[in-house]
């Protein structure tokens, strides 16, 4: 491939914009008055090569060829619909309804010629289509649409759209599109060689007050001749967004924080039933995790075969899915191994242990070893902006959702005559036998709860972790570091002990790096633990006094 | 066991005392009509390594059905001999030593991680055992036993490098890994490469984190700032097995695209991708030896076979089954002319053969155990392939010692006689010497 400098591509652009821009103002009616349509052949051929670069003045040509095929031609290669016949060199456009048309003639084509293939598009081209149709879009009458153009050209910060851009901001009436519209031409302006002093100072002032990344990127592009006055301006800009800024990252931070702290809440709440309130060390909690995580798959799997249209509901028809299945799971390794293990410990976890490989095993032999997709529901993806923080919808649904769990596990053990019977089991077995609570039933429960509540925190980590056999693994140290630091048995403790590791790994990670930071974190802990071994909320019960 | 026979009856000639010894075990067995020849496949078939691994074996056992069909090498059927390391490297070793002290393989394919390569190289040389090893990795070594399919670094990451530099007019670069030697070396090397192309130290991030890391929001972030600086910013991803689908999603979420911040990445491949929604990853890069996207009829023959052999039309293809299909080729080729499974034999033999690779032209073995391979640069497609966008225009031989790191640049090898070395420090003239 023929490496192309920047002036020679901004120049194709510069072409491609302009003449797309010709082909939307000039009806067909008026091309018509001109003569017969302009000749497209030589570009449409250079479709058909197969070669970007021949692609790319393939595109230039179209455009200033005045064709009113052209802007249908660029908009269709953009959306991956343009194909061609490699045999009779005849371009195609597939239409959104289905049909095919013929790019030279604009006729419909009953069947496609056999070995019909797309043309190829890589970030080259899909570049210089976004500014083009950036540019194209300027007049577009849907205001929303206006100002999605106005940033793709901002951030396109193209020269060539200059023209363009001065006469739309002189027709625009829109308040918002405006202000969009006048960043954008400040933006081009301050990289542009040759504009006045004044202009370029203003154009700075314009940018700089917007104090985000973008605007940064903008000001750091001054060109290094211009004026002291100017690059002095464009210094003070700068420094003024960067100050901001730094306030801003330490909400950044603590915001990931608390992100972070979600998740390894999800994944240590289940453990801290079966380990803070029980006592068992319970090594097979993150393969809970990870079935929790399969049936998301398993019941995604079955909305995508049997109802599509259910999609979005896939995860909440999830939620009780996983619960039930990972809470009788849970039920049935108490039933068969754990209660002859009660007391003693290390044989707990061996036995643990290897039920955590069995299930493992199991699962990569029924579903393979390599990772399942589960899709992100339509209101999980995305993000927002929130002043300078960007928040993305995925991460704000699952601190809700960590936190409805933790409020619904809470009123299960205060409110509800389980509760009662797990507490009392957990605080005096003896007295609570005595009294009439069958503590094997309560034993038996207490697990399934545990083990369930783990396998809806699947159904959640299913939306940003791997779904492979050893999502469990890589939450088993960390869940047993939140419920050890948070204080065992105690679910306040759970819920401040992940909150406070969270954020004090993600407020170390930007200066000590990943690897670090997680090294400087479990020093931390360590040293937390030789000073207060019970942890952060030390509580009286079995786990305690035996 | 009775192709120890013939293989003791081939080298009575010399005097040792080992194979002596399998002659007397070899004239225990009768010359059965079924002679058979054991191909050992050392891959991970539990454990983190298994999303990767278990494709290679059964891609060693496809390989083994096909030649088999064709009537199996000097005449023998061979027979596959699968043992599983369990993504534990002390056991890898273990493992090798079953295959080649107690199994008696003729040859191993296997390993994926450098760390296990490591770990049965001794084996290897102890028991003078052949293994193949399909992996792209760091370079920085060269065995007499141990054939290496994969890419080296310049076969990979530096034609990686010079396209994005080419092409995108990339000025700023995040070097980001997970933290082990293949991409603490690569990097290196990267760095000094960079630098040696005039990028500034400023223009230059470089980003570890530890395996399986799943919280990339702070890393996407910094990433997206340092890209903020006014200069076109890449991504050189050296991340490793599951970490990459939590840091293509993060990419994803906050709405980097492939149009404003490109990620060439090194480890990750058709199967990596079939675990993630690729729609918002379009654009972004990887780098290969070869694609199953390749559009030519000895990938489509190959395809189609490993389908059908596999008993699903789904199943993709990717350059690690490529690399250990060529090495395959090459051991057959290499036996057939040696006329036996003789490692001593081998060996030599293996040195400039050349079999068709999968990507429309031939592949060799050079002297210093590495094979010549065309550099492939592919962009993600939202059906989870690869476009291939750049195609070096001829073959790649391996830089085993990198020219752009210190200590390693002086050094040479070539296993021909009569210098037979690994290591050969062309400024000492001496063997060994680093």
């Amino acid at each position: 491939m023929i490496s192309r400098g920047l002036p020679s591509r901004l120049g194709c652009v510069l072409l491609l914009a302009l003449g797309l821009l010709a082909g939307a103002f000039l009806s067909p009616g008026a091309v018509m008055a001109q003569g017969a349509a302009p000749d497209i052949s030589a570009p449409l051929a250079q479709l058909t090569t197969d070669k970007y670069d021949d692609t790319e003045s393939a595109l230039g040509a179209l455009a200033v060829s005045g064709s009113p095929a052209a802007a249908g031609i660029v908009a269709a290669l953009a959306d991956g619909r343009l194909s061609y016949s490699p045999a009779t060199k005849q371009v195609l456009i597939k239409t959104p309804q289905g049909g095919l048309v013929d790019a030279a003639t604009g006729q419909p084509v009953a069947e496609a010629p056999p070995g019909v293939k797309a043309v190829r598009v890589n970030n080259r081209i899909r570049r210089a289509i976004e500014a083009a149709s950036g540019t194209l879009a300027l007049v577009n009458p849907d205001p929303a649409k206006r100002l999605e153009a106005a940033s793709a050209v901002m951030r396109a910060r193209d020269e060539a759209a200059l023209p363009a851009l001065d006469a739309a901001l002189a027709k625009e009436t829109d308040a918002k599109v405006k202000t969009a519209l006048t960043l954008a031409r400040a933006s081009i302006v301050i990289g542009k060689a040759g504009v006045p002093e004044a202009e370029r100072i203003a154009a700075i002032e314009t940018v700089g007050a917007q104090g985000n990344q973008d605007a940064l990127a903008v000001l750091r592009s001054v060109p290094a001749d211009a004026s002291p006055a100017v690059k002095a301006a464009a210094q003070g800009a700068i420094a003024g967004i960067e100050r901001s800024l730094a306030i801003w990252s330490v909400g950044q931070n603590i915001w990931y924080g608390v992100s972070l702290g979600s998740v390894l809440l999800l994944a240590a709440i289940g453990l801290a039933i079966t380990f803070g309130v029980m006592g068992v060390i319970n090594m097979a909690h993150g393969e809970m995790v990870m079935l929790g995580a399969y049936v998301t798959f398993v019941v995604q799997e079955l909305i995508r075969t049997y109802n599509p249209a259910l999609f979005d509901l896939s995860l909440l028809i999830a939620i009780p899915v996983a619960f039930l299945f990972t809470g009788l799971i849970g039920v049935l390794i108490e039933r068969t191994v754990i209660r002859f293990l009660y007391g003693r410990a290390l044989e707990t976890l061996l036995a643990t242990w290897g039920i955590s490989l069995i299930l493992q095993q199991a699962i990569r032999t029924a579903f393979g070893p390599t990772n399942r997709e589960v899709g992100a529901p339509s209101w999980m993806s995305g993000a927002f902006e929130l002043g300078q923080l960007s928040i993305t919808y995925g991460r704000l649904w699952i601190i809700v959702f960590a936190m409805l769990v933790f409020v619904a596990l809470l009123a299960t053990l205060r409110l509800t005559r389980i509760g009662l019977e797990m507490r009392a089991v957990t605080q005096n077995r003896r007295m609570a036998a005595s009294m009439g609570i069958r503590t094997n039933w309560v034993d038996a429960m207490t697990f399934g709860l545990g083990s369930g509540i783990a396998g809806i925190a699947g159904v959640a980590l299913s939306q940003i972790d791997n779904v492979s056999p050893n999502l469990g693994q890589s939450y088993i140290i960390d869940s047993f570091l939140v419920v050890v630091f948070g204080g065992v048995g105690n679910l306040w403790g759970t819920l401040v002990g992940a909150m406070s590791l969270g954020i004090a790994n993600k407020m170390l990670e930007p200066y000590a790096g990943a690897v670090l930071g997680k090294i400087a974190l479990l020093v931390i802990v360590i040293l937390f633990i030789q000073k207060r071994p019970r942890g952060l909320f030390a509580l009286k019960g079995r786990a305690i006094e035996s | 066991m009775s192709n120890l026979f013939s293989h003791a009856r081939r080298v009575a000639g010399r005097a040792v005392a080992g194979a002596a010894a399998l002659a007397i075990a070899g004239v225990a067995v009768p010359a059965a009509a079924q002679e058979t020849i054991k191909v050992g496949v050392l891959h991970s078939l539990s454990g983190t390594m298994a999303i990767s691994e278990t494709t290679l074996k059964d891609t060693v056992l496809f390989m083994v059905d096909q030649q088999n069909a064709a009537g199996g090498v000097l005449g023998k059927k061979l027979v596959p001999v699968v043992v599983d390391p369990a993504s534990n490297w002390p056991l890898f070793a273990e493992k090798a030593r079953e295959l080649l002290a107690k199994e008696k393989v003729a040859v191993v394919f296997g390993c994926w991680t450098s760390v296990s390569r490591k770990s049965v190289l001794p084996v290897f040389k102890e028991l003078n055992g052949i293994l193949f090893y399909p992996v792209q990795y760091e370079g920085e070594e060269s065995e007499r036993n141990v054939f290496y399919t994969g890419a080296a670094p310049n076969q990979q990451a530096i034609p990686a490098v010079d396209y994005l530099m080419e092409n995108e007019g990339v000025k700023r670069w995040v070097l980001a890994g997970t933290d082990y030697v293949y991409p603490r070396t690569t990097n290196k090397i990267l760095e000094a490469y960079l630098k040696s192309k005039g990028v500034a130290a400023e223009d230059i991030m470089i980003n570890y984190t530890p395996f399986g890391h799943s919280d990339w929001q702070t890393i996407v972030a910094d990433i997206k700032k340092f890209g903020s600086a006014g200069k076109k910013t890449a991504v050189v991803s050296t991340i490793n097995g599951d970490a990459n689908v939590p840091f293509y999603k993060e990419l994803g979420n906050q709405g980097i695209k492939a149009t404003d911040i490109p990620v060439v990445a090194f480890s990750v491949g058709e199967e990596e991708l079939a675990g993630i929604d690729t729609k918002p990853l379009v654009g972004h890069l990887a780098a290969w030896n070869y694609f199953q996207s390749v559009d030519v009829p000895e990938n489509a023959d190959f395809i189609k076979k490993w389908r059908g052999y596999i008993k699903n039309d789904k199943r993709v293809t990717n350059d690690p089954m490529e690399a250990t299909v060529i090495g395959f080729n090459m051991w057959v080729k290499a036996v057939e002319k040696a006329g036996t499974t003789d490692p001593d034999k081998v060996i030599p033999a293996l040195i400039g053969v050349s079999v068709p690779n999968l990507t429309g032209g031939f592949s060799t073995m050079m002297p210093n155990h590495h094979i010549t391979k065309p550099v492939l640069i592919g962009e993600i497609k939202d059906d989870g392939q690869f476009d291939v966008v750049e195609k070096t225009p001829g073959l790649i031989v391996a830089e085993e010692w990198s020219p752009y790191l210190e200590g390693s640049k002086d050094l040479i090898a070539d296993w021909r006689s009569p210098m037979n070395c690994g290591n050969f420090n062309v400024k000492t003239g001496k063997c060994g010497a680093q």
